[in-house]
């Protein structure tokens, strides 16, 4: 009942409608055309000139410098990783070095042992020929002298006892065929 | 008057203007046709003059905006197509932020008039005329020949592809303007319910209520519609291109 009265109503207000309706009023079509061409144009004209290319700037300013970076990045990284590859190179080379020089220092220290020990063994080889040599001499000159003691006693014994006096070379061969 | 839901559409002159007996006042649809050109630019000016490569909420805005379109345009009309950018990104912004003053009571909602979107229908049709016959020549007509159908109908196919080629901006701008239109009658006369019950009472009051909610509910439909319906007139234009183009690609 309500709604119907409302309809009334509406319709009622509707009627006092002009009879054109609006949007098909050929009467406001060139004043409408004619501001749409003018705003529509200057829009247009604003949009072209000033914020596309505005923007279009802006995004491709950003997708240079994203590519930038990235590209940065890539040459930072190879660069790190060129780094990293240097230092264990580096780390394996004076590795290899330690060991080396460990190598050569214990060989060195060998050999130097051994020079050292060779030479206390010459010496001690030589001091011994030496102290041979010299006893044997010894021995030799005390032999000598011995011959001489005995000749000497030989000669005095047989002066004592017979009277006589024997020349040395009889004495000497006396004696030494006896000592045979 | 104010439960009348066609008043909405009147032109009221607000400066009077004649040229040679032609009536081109400065009405009311004049004005949010400049309000709309001007908040847009004024906005999308003020948003994009930081250039931040991190851009600001406002700049962010409008970037997506302009990826919004420039996608719809390079999907439809590939990258070729990107030289109609202007164009379709100005009528996208237009109709998308006149349809959205229309949604504010009492203001006048531009595309609501057929003039309008007939004007900007025809402007899209002409530049696809313009355009295929300057970049393709007489090749554009491929675009009534559709390819692999067999001889014997093919009169009768060019016959429907013609009309419905010249049926194109009549389809454009009518589809725009009646949604406007007939969104904001079905509005208006919600609205008139609710006055119209509340004056029998509290029965009348109570019963207002159901107009009440269905125009909150028409009310976040239209602004689904108004943004809609420049999308469709945008997707629209972008695929009318397409066919200056690419005459012969569908």
């Amino acid at each position: 009942m309500f709604i119907s009265q409302a309809l009334a109503a509406t319709e009622e207000a509707t009627n006092g409608a002009p009879d054109v309706f609006p949007p098909f009023d050929p009467a406001s079509f060139a004043s409408q055309l004619l501001w749409l061409t003018i705003t529509f144009g200057a829009f247009y004209f604003i949009m072209s000139r000033v914020i596309i290319p505005r923007i279009s700037g802006i995004l491709e300013v950003r997708s240079d410098r994203i590519t930038r970076d990235l590209d940065e990045t890539q040459r930072l990284k190879a660069e790190a990783d060129a780094a990293h590859a240097a230092y264990e190179h580096e780390l394996a080379e004076a590795k290899k070095n330690a060991h080396g020089i460990a190598m050569e220092s214990t060989e060195k220290a060998k050999a130097d042992s051994a020079k050292v020990r060779e030479k206390v063994e010459a010496e001690l080889a030589s001091n011994l020929a030496e102290a041979e040599a010299r006893i044997a001499s010894i021995k030799a000159k005390a032999m000598a002298e011995v011959g001489t003691i005995a000749n000497e006693t030989t000669g005095e014994i047989v002066k004592d006892l017979i009277g006589g006096k024997l020349t040395n070379a009889e004495i000497t061969k006396a004696v030494s065929s006896l000592v045979k | 008057m104010a439960n009348d839901p066609i008043s909405q559409f009147h032109l009221k002159t607000l400066i009077p203007l004649e040229v040679g007996g032609t009536d081109i006042s400065f009405t009311n649809s004049a004005l949010f046709m400049v309000a709309t050109v001007v908040l847009t630019s004024v906005f999308f000016i003020w948003a994009t003059s930081g250039r931040g490569i991190v851009p600001s909420r406002g700049q962010s805005f409008a970037e997506m905006t302009y990826e919004f379109v420039a996608g719809m345009l390079r999907d439809s009309a590939g990258s070729e197509g990107m030289k109609f950018f202007p164009l379709v990104f100005s009528l996208f912004l237009f109709i998308l932020v006149a349809n959205m003053f229309g949604m504010f009571p009492y203001f006048f909602t531009v595309t609501s008039h057929v003039i309008i979107t007939v004007a900007l229908a025809f402007l899209v049709f002409f530049t696809v005329i313009i355009v295929g016959f300057a970049k393709n020549g007489f090749g554009f007509l491929k675009l009534f020949v559709p390819s692999g159908v067999p001889i014997a109908i093919m009169p009768l196919v060019i016959a429907i592809e013609v009309i419905s080629f010249f049926a194109r901006p009549i389809s454009h701008s009518v589809r725009l303007f009646a949604n406007m239109l007939a969104g904001h009658i079905t509005l208006k006369v919600f609205a008139g319910f609710i006055v119209s019950l509340s004056s029998f009472g509290a029965l009348g009051v109570a019963g207002a209520i159901l107009p009440l909610l269905m125009t909150i509910g028409l009310t976040a439909l239209e602004f689904l519609v108004a943004f809609l319906q420049a999308y469709v007139f945008t997707m629209l234009t972008c695929m009318y291109l397409n066919d200056a183009l690419h005459p012969g690609g569908h």
